[in-house]
């Protein structure tokens, strides 16, 4: 009887889904492919090759350049997958940040209603008010560009949607009637918030933390632009889409190489998080 | 009654604020229920009789103000902290409600639900949790219990999980279980086996609120009955000498209501005349006065108050069994 339960049986249903199975697969592999190889790759992100002319090659297998490189001559294959690691590390984290705040933040308000919804729904729409960039660029100023600035920043913000949505459904649930008899068993409020409301709001946030990990790429690529989030020469998939997409006729591999990856990526999570979500689902057997 | 009841409730009122005002739902009332005891408490639907022990439990919506005393065990039950309430929520005091088919969280399997309330108060290890889950659905005569553990709400019928909630309200053994229309949303079949699993459970000297509308239900296994219209007390007696001479006129009308078998004059069901006072409607006198046969013209006037006998008690101005209050 313990918290594993919920979590093995959840695994035994999603490995019987081929779908979520595969996107699982290959997301697995995006993640090695990720990590492997700018370690296995003979160039550096930042190192140009001189010996090429004009520096944007097309892919090649002859001259080592698998994806070609940029305009500036610096090797794609080993950019892309680094650029996927930067953009997986701060999706995934922003979305654990979101995740955790969200969650309990929601799940408390919904549940205990009254005057403390109250505060702590309308601390939301304060937040939510704010100028975000506004936000972001004071956060830079102060405490300088890094990437964990950028992961604080998406999180800080990504997780009042999440809020949201879970008060909503806490809201509901408080009303069931198990959540009486687990008022009139003596449980405490912080065990019933945590056993019978948060894993029942599960299946919508696992579907709502999938949704968030494409924006959360899309808006460090747009921080980036700014020059407010990755600095050259790291890169991000979110980057190096931007970067090709100004070259899109004159080379077009430097805007398909990094959009395919990044579709590829964003196409796994979604079928993950459809498979997370029905695996939450005790009644999916 | 006994010196020290188990259940004291006195003069307790539940009020609501409403956009339309302040709606009266219980009105000074006042019970005992004793150790070992099966108190029936009877009304229609809006009469209050499940607001009152929602009150008592703290489980009133947040609109819901109470005033009086309900006392468990000598200990306040209204306004108490959380903390001291749950201290005997669960162990003690449980609590049973209508609709089986939400009363259980949707993804726990049976098991740990059940344990839960054990484990969370460190009463048991996790075998023993385990082991009284067990007996605990054994006892309500489910089939198959060490499946059923297994097993999710969704996959148990209704009756069948309305008697995982009372396995799940009974395995702390506490002394009061408050049943909140258990078997009204039942087949009638189902109904007479969750009923049977009540008056099993009785016999470890459980005692029993019995909140319903169904007087049949309530012969079969109630000691005491307490009879409830528009959110007052209107009499209380032991089930036998209510059924067999009623001193309130609207306890005479309910028992008429109910369709007999052999009743010679079969065709029509009897009903009473007139609706119940509105929720929130300003009652003046009594409030069954204007459906009541017997009314005199004291009952506009003045709302009557509830007179205590030896063993019975009427709130009525003219009762149908004279003021000894006894059949």
């Amino acid at each position: 009887m313990t918290e594993g339960g919920l979590w093995s049986e959840a695994g035994r249903r999603l490995r019987n889904n081929r779908a979520a199975v595969i996107a699982g697969g290959l997301l697995v592999l995006l993640v090695l492919a990720s990590l492997l190889a700018p370690l296995a790759s003979r160039y550096a992100i930042d190192q140009v090759d001189w010996t090429l002319s004009p520096l944007a090659s097309p892919p090649s297998l002859g001259n080592g350049h698998w994806f070609g490189t940029d305009s500036n001559g610096r090797d794609l294959f080993v950019r892309v997958w680094s650029g996927t690691q930067v953009s997986l590390l701060v999706a995934l984290l922003a979305t654990l940040v979101s995740l955790a705040i969200g969650v309990a933040w929601g799940a408390t308000a919904g549940y205990l209603g009254g005057r403390v919804d109250e505060w702590m729904m309308r601390f939301v729409d304060v937040l939510y008010a704010l100028p975000y960039m506004f936000f972001v660029i004071i956060l830079t100023v102060v405490f300088g560009r890094s990437l964990l600035l950028i992961f604080l920043a998406i999180g800080a913000v990504g997780w009042l949607t999440m809020a949201r949505i879970v008060r909503g459904q806490a809201m509901a649930l408080r009303q069931r009637e198990f959540v009486a008899a687990a008022i009139t068993l003596g449980l405490p409020t912080h065990r019933i918030i945590a056993r019978h409301i948060v894993p029942n709001v599960l299946g919508t946030v696992v579907v709502y933390a999938t949704l968030t990990v494409p924006q959360v790429i899309l808006f460090e690529s747009f921080l980036s632009f700014l020059g407010l989030g990755v600095q050259e020469p790291l890169t991000s998939l979110g980057r190096l889409v931007a970067e090709g997409a100004l070259e899109m006729e004159t080379a077009p591999w430097q805007l398909l190489v990094p959009s395919a990856v990044l579709a590829l990526l964003l196409l796994c999570l979604n079928f993950l998080g459809d498979g997370l979500r029905d695996a939450l689902d005790p009644r999916a057997d | 009654m006994s010196a020290e009841p188990l259940l004291g409730i006195r003069d307790l009122s539940v009020d609501f604020v409403t956009p339309r005002g302040r709606v009266q739902a219980v009105r000074e009332a006042s019970l005992d229920v004793a150790a070992g005891e099966c108190l029936a408490v009877v009304g229609e639907s809006g009469s209050g009789k499940s607001q009152l022990f929602l009150a008592c439990m703290g489980l009133l919506a947040a609109r819901g103000a109470t005033r009086g005393s309900a006392r468990f065990r000598g200990q306040e039950l209204l306004g108490a902290s959380t903390a001291a309430l749950n201290a005997v929520r669960g162990t003690r005091l449980a609590m049973v409600f209508q609709d089986p088919m939400n009363a259980l969280t949707p993804h726990l399997s049976i098991g740990r639900q059940l344990g839960e309330v054990l484990l969370d108060r460190g009463l048991a290890t996790l075998q023993e949790a385990h082991a009284r889950s067990l007996a605990a659905l054994q006892a309500v005569g489910l089939s198959d219990a060490e499946s059923r553990l297994r097993q999710y709400p969704h996959e148990l019928s209704g009756g069948q999980r309305q008697r995982v909630a009372i396995a799940m309200a009974l395995i702390t053994r506490p002394q009061l279980l408050i049943a909140d229309e258990p078997t009204t949303a039942l087949d009638v079949t189902v109904q007479a086996q969750v009923l049977q699993v009540l008056r099993r459970a009785r016999q470890d000297g459980l005692a029993m609120v019995l909140i319903t509308h169904d007087l049949g239900v309530v012969a079969g296994i109630a000691d005491r009955v307490a009879i409830m219209y528009a959110g007052r007390i209107v009499e209380t007696a032991p089930v036998r000498a209510l059924f067999a001479a009623p001193a309130h006129p609207y306890t005479a009308a309910l028992l008429e209501a109910v369709p007999r078998l052999t009743d010679a004059s079969a065709g029509r069901l009897r009903s009473i005349a007139g609706q119940p006072p509105a929720p929130g409607e300003i009652v003046q006198g009594c409030a069954f006065a204007p459906r009541c046969p017997d009314v005199a013209t004291i009952c506009r006037r003045e709302a009557p108050a509830l007179r205590c006998g030896a063993s019975r008690a009427v709130a009525c101005h003219s009762p149908r069994i004279g003021h000894g209050l006894e059949p």
